[in-house]
């Protein structure tokens, strides 16, 4: 399991508790977020599914590597933290 | 007496004669692009633009005291497309006709029109314009993308949608949406090359406003004049006497009485501030001949406002007019303009007012 947790600036807008979900990379790991919480989606990613430029992921304590194909691995017991960035915005 | 106020930091609701005019604000910190009251059933909409999270759409069945959010209007996901679109902002939101209830539309940057028949509970494309081949000439002003900001439907027959383009030109459909065409012949666009000038798709009207009992006059505050059109926007004259300049972003029209209409003019689009620090609202009540410049009530001091074109309004009377800056000054006329009474100089920067 790939445990998730948001900024707390999402829950301005949505509840947003931590979450512990299957996947094996970041996409795989959000796609399961996301059908757990349909809502959540659009907040993440743009209308093609690409992350919002001022979304930024970590796993663990990195940065993703690709943010294009969020194809960065995850291995049991990794945590995703889905944090906004400090620019823009 | 009531309006709404979109903000760069939230929602206000006004009532300019009250004692504390001036409400708490819905979406407090969050830039509100566009808000639309529906004198059809009261509802409201609010759409936001939360920046890191993208934007988003609400509905308040309450006045505003609580809010549902719905989906937003969005373009279907293209697959194996890296650069298919994604609506970045709500720029405006008009209701359909009298006779098309439930009918919202809403025109984004990019520059995409989508329509809702169900209050704004689901959207879909209108693909028709999207795939205007003129689209391909259109381009940003102000923003990366280019946007539709003025959305006309005509009071006696609903299906006659006539949109302003920042940088498009005008584009009117007869059947509600199904086909669209270029009109917008009259405009001059000097920021371009000589040959190209005058162009239709590539024009930046930046607000057109049609007066609502003789819908076929439109008046439009554009890029580089202001100019009106008599027949619903496919041709436009320039007004030559606009004063104190011909440069500005909002227009409001006369409800009643297609000869007249107010504009707030600025230096030029490279320096957006008003003309020699005094900040005025022109209006024309002989259908453009003429300009009366307006400025009882509005600062005697040098001011660096700035009027964005959705941040004037006027209410079915025709008498009241309110508008808001990007300084955060919101002002209030119950007599045309004539006077004008400052409501807050204390607000976030304003993106629309809109009366209720």
């Amino acid at each position: 399991m790939v445990h998730v947790e948001f900024t707390p600036h999402l829950s301005r807008f949505l509840a947003c508790p931590p979450l512990d979900v299957e996947g094996s990379t970041v996409r795989t790991a959000l796609d399961a977020v996301f059908a757990e919480r349909p809502a959540l989606k659009s907040y993440l990613v743009d209308d093609q599914d690409r992350l919002r430029k001022h979304v930024a992921l970590y796993v663990n304590d990195r940065p993703i590597a690709d943010r294009t194909g969020l194809s960065d691995g995850l291995a049991d017991g990794d945590r995703l933290f889905v944090f906004q960035a400090l620019s823009g915005g | 007496m009531e309006l709404h106020v979109a903000t760069r930091k939230g929602l206000f609701t006004v009532r300019p004669d009250d004692k504390d005019p001036v409400s708490t604000p819905s979406f407090l910190g969050d830039p509100v692009t566009s808000v639309l009251h529906d004198r059809r059933d009261g509802t409201l909409y609010a759409a936001l633009d939360l920046g890191h999270f993208g934007r988003k759409l609400h509905r308040s069945e309450d006045g505003g005291a609580t809010w549902t959010e719905l989906a937003s209007p969005a373009f279907d996901k293209k697959e194996g497309d890296a650069d298919g679109p994604s609506v970045s902002l709500i720029w405006t939101l008009e209701p359909g006709g009298d006779d098309q209830p439930g009918r919202l539309w809403a025109g984004t940057i990019p520059g995409a029109l989508f329509r809702s028949d169900d209050r704004g509970d689901s959207w879909r494309l209108v693909q028709s314009l999207w795939d205007l081949p003129e689209r391909q000439n259109w381009f940003g002003g102000g923003y990366d993308e280019p946007g539709i900001h003025s959305i006309l439907v005509d009071p006696r027959d609903s299906t006659n949608v006539v949109c302003g383009i920042s940088c498009g030109g005008v584009v009117a459909s007869s059947d509600d949406g199904e086909n669209w065409r270029q009109t917008g012949h009259g405009f001059r666009a000097d920021y371009f090359p000589p040959e190209r000038k005058d162009d239709p798709s590539i024009q930046d009207p930046h607000r057109m406003q049609a007066c609502p009992s003789q819908p076929d006059t439109v008046w439009c505050q554009h890029h580089t004049a202001v100019f009106k059109s008599t027949d619903r926007g496919d041709n436009w004259t320039e007004l030559t006497e606009a004063r104190p300049s011909a440069f500005g972003f909002a227009v409001a029209a006369h409800p009643s009485d297609p000869d007249t209409a107010w504009f707030v003019p600025g230096i030029k689009d490279e320096r957006r501030v008003p003309v020699d620090g005094k900040f005025v609202v022109s209006r024309t009540r002989d259908g453009g001949r003429s300009f009366d410049v307006l400025d009882t009530g509005l600062p005697a001091e040098p001011s660096f406002d700035l009027v964005y074109r959705h941040a004037l309004d006027i209410d079915p009377s025709g008498e009241c007019l309110a508008m808001g800056s990007t300084t955060g000054n919101l002002w209030f006329s119950d007599n045309g303009g004539d006077d004008w009474r400052l409501i807050s100089n204390f607000l976030p920067p304003v993106y629309q007012v809109r009366f209720a």
